[in-house]
């Protein structure tokens, strides 16, 4: 089975973006970029299931500039056997990224599909779904746990009541959530060694040339509102006063 | 005119109340018409929507086996069921997230996720990195298919609706997916997502035993629990308390928590509490910045005393 990882360069988790005076983005000249966390986990739980032998070959792919080749080599230096770049200048939203997507499945063929939940930049958190749906295919979202089973795969989600276990039969789509795995360190040899793993790029225009249009459209960014700075207490007596006449705490 | 077809959601027993949060936000759309629909193994839970104002049709799609909780066996009717409506929208619940999507793909367009403010009936505000910024969105779309942050609205309370149910029964149940179970955390204390006050511990608490106090505090006043995602990574509780970012979007009047630094991902979901209290040790945790009120202290200390005290 070949397993399909895909995965998006976003600002890296630990940094505070800001949004620019005049509101018309985020600044993020000269930030630190890096693979987006629930897709890193999605790159690893691939190769834990290859390493169990139950897949021959992990592919990542993802859409955006030249620069995202640098996420794609730290994916094939973590493991994966080779990568693909669908080449788009422009940022893609969730249904045109599951419309390119869906061509990459059908010249590769995957058994499984494995991508994040949500990307931390725009935190959508649809493409998944909409790949599945457009592949006419299962999904399970929010795994924390996966087991193959003789169907397919029993899938543990992490939903809001609690633990939800559903079966899928395969080929299918996966999205992560965090408590699936801890994604491994990347060693440098093994950074060396992914220079050498094949990358091939793909012209977005060549591979979808028909995507939807519809996009949303963003016309004003701004800072989310502060909170009113707050005070300190000395003591638990004051504290417990404090709620009491605020009417909190009877 | 705006016509708005919502995808209700219930918890097993009764309709959650996302529902009425969704509605809320609709209801800003001065729409012409608040149609609803709800997948159920029965119909009895469609009674509850009949009764908010200003809804006037709700559809009860009737489902075996727990079809009623996957996303592919609901998708497709909802979207044939929405073609005729401008608004699709849905709660921003791990519910809702897993559903609607799949409803934007099949009506082919984006979905606006996580509405938190109607400007009009075509632009809206919704954060995004975390909610470290917020834009304003726009869609040229025939059917704006969307999901509604939940803790950015509080949940319609109007009765003396009169809606007309129209049942029918699920005709799209997918048969490459199929429910196993729910395992849920079996508690008597509010639930997270609707509670006044919470009570939260991190990563200080540092066990599973230690945080029996956490809980005990919490039923004193009458709280729901909640944690930090390393509280949970440790295995300190369970995933459904998990606040933040990827967990729990919450909005109490009173937000207590105890041994959590604060990171951006947990803030982003308490934001929008009404009185956050902070209990840290480390005076220069970045809790503090966002805490309405801040003690620096050791919770070993602090909890017991204040649970003495109330």
């Amino acid at each position: 089975m070949k397993i399909l990882v895909a995965i998006k360069r976003v600002v890296d988790y630990n940094v505070r973006v800001q949004v620019k005076p005049d509101g018309s983005g985020v600044a993020i000249d000269g930030v630190k970029m890096s693979i987006n966390p629930f897709d890193e986990i999605a790159v690893e739980e691939a190769l834990r299931i290859k390493e169990q032998g139950k897949a021959d070959e992990v592919v990542v792919v993802t859409i955006g500039d030249d620069a995202s080749q640098q996420q794609l080599r730290t994916a094939m230096a973590m493991g994966a056997d080779r990568a693909i770049l669908v080449n788009s200048e422009q940022a893609v939203q969730p249904l045109q990224a599951a419309q390119v997507l869906l061509k990459v499945i059908e010249k590769e063929q995957p058994g499984l599909v494995i991508t994040g939940k949500q990307a931390i930049d725009d935190d959508n958190n649809q493409t998944p779904q909409m790949l599945a749906t457009l592949w006419n295919r299962p999904q399970a979202t929010f795994v924390s746990e996966i087991e193959f089973t003789d169907k397919g795969l029993q899938a543990t989600r992490e939903v809001d009541a609690g633990l939800q276990t559903i079966e899928v039969e395969l080929p299918a789509v996966i999205s992560t959530d965090l408590r699936l795995n801890e994604p491994r360190f990347v060693k440098l040899p093994d950074i060396m060694k992914a220079k050498k793993k094949p990358l091939e790029t793909l012209a977005i225009d060549d591979l979808a040339s028909e995507r939807s249009n519809h996009r949303i459209e963003a016309s004003q960014y701004e800072p989310p509102q502060p909170r009113q700075k707050g005070v300190m207490v000395e003591s638990v007596e004051e504290l417990v006063n404090m709620l009491k006449d605020k009417g909190l705490l009877s | 005119m705006s016509k708005v077809f919502i995808l209700a959601e219930h918890n097993g027993d009764s309709i959650n109340q996302s529902t009425a949060k969704v509605l809320t936000a609709a209801k800003q759309l001065n729409a012409d018409t608040i149609d609803m629909v709800l997948f159920a193994p029965n119909v009895d839970l469609a009674n509850e929507l009949t009764q908010f104002e200003g809804v006037a049709t709700v559809h009860v799609v009737t489902c075996d086996d727990n079809h009623d909780q996957l996303a592919a066996s609901i998708a497709p009717t909802i979207a044939d069921m929405a073609q005729g409506y401008s608004h699709v929208w849905g709660p921003s619940t791990t519910f809702g997230k897993d559903v609607m999507p799949r409803v934007a793909a099949l009506m082919g367009v984006n979905q606006i996720s996580d509405i938190m403010e109607v400007i009009d009936s075509n632009n809206y505000k919704r954060p995004i990195y975390a909610g470290n910024a917020i834009i304003t969105v726009s869609t040229d779309s025939d059917h704006q298919v969307a999901t509604v942050r939940t803790a950015s609205y509080e949940a319609d309370k109007t009765d003396g609706g009169s809606a007309e149910i129209k049942e029918s029964s699920l005709e799209t149940a997918a048969e490459h997916t199929s429910f196993v179970k729910l395992a849920t955390g079996d508690s008597d204390r509010p639930d997270l997502q609707t509670a006044a006050k919470v009570i939260s511990g991190g990563r200080g608490v540092g066990s599973k035993e230690n945080f029996d106090m956490v809980f005990e505090l919490a039923d004193k006043i009458g709280a729901a629990t909640g944690a930090s995602r390393a509280a949970v990574d440790a295995g300190y509780v369970p995933n459904d308390m998990q606040v933040g970012q990827t967990g729990k979007i919450i909005a109490p009047d009173l937000y207590m928590c105890f041994g959590i630094s604060g990171a951006i991902q947990h803030l982003t979901g308490i934001k929008d509490a009404g009185t956050i209290v902070a209990i840290n040790k480390d005076a220069d945790a970045p809790i503090f910045e966002v805490a309405d009120i801040g003690l620096v202290g050791d919770l070993f200390k602090v909890i017991p005393e204040m649970t003495e005290k109330l």
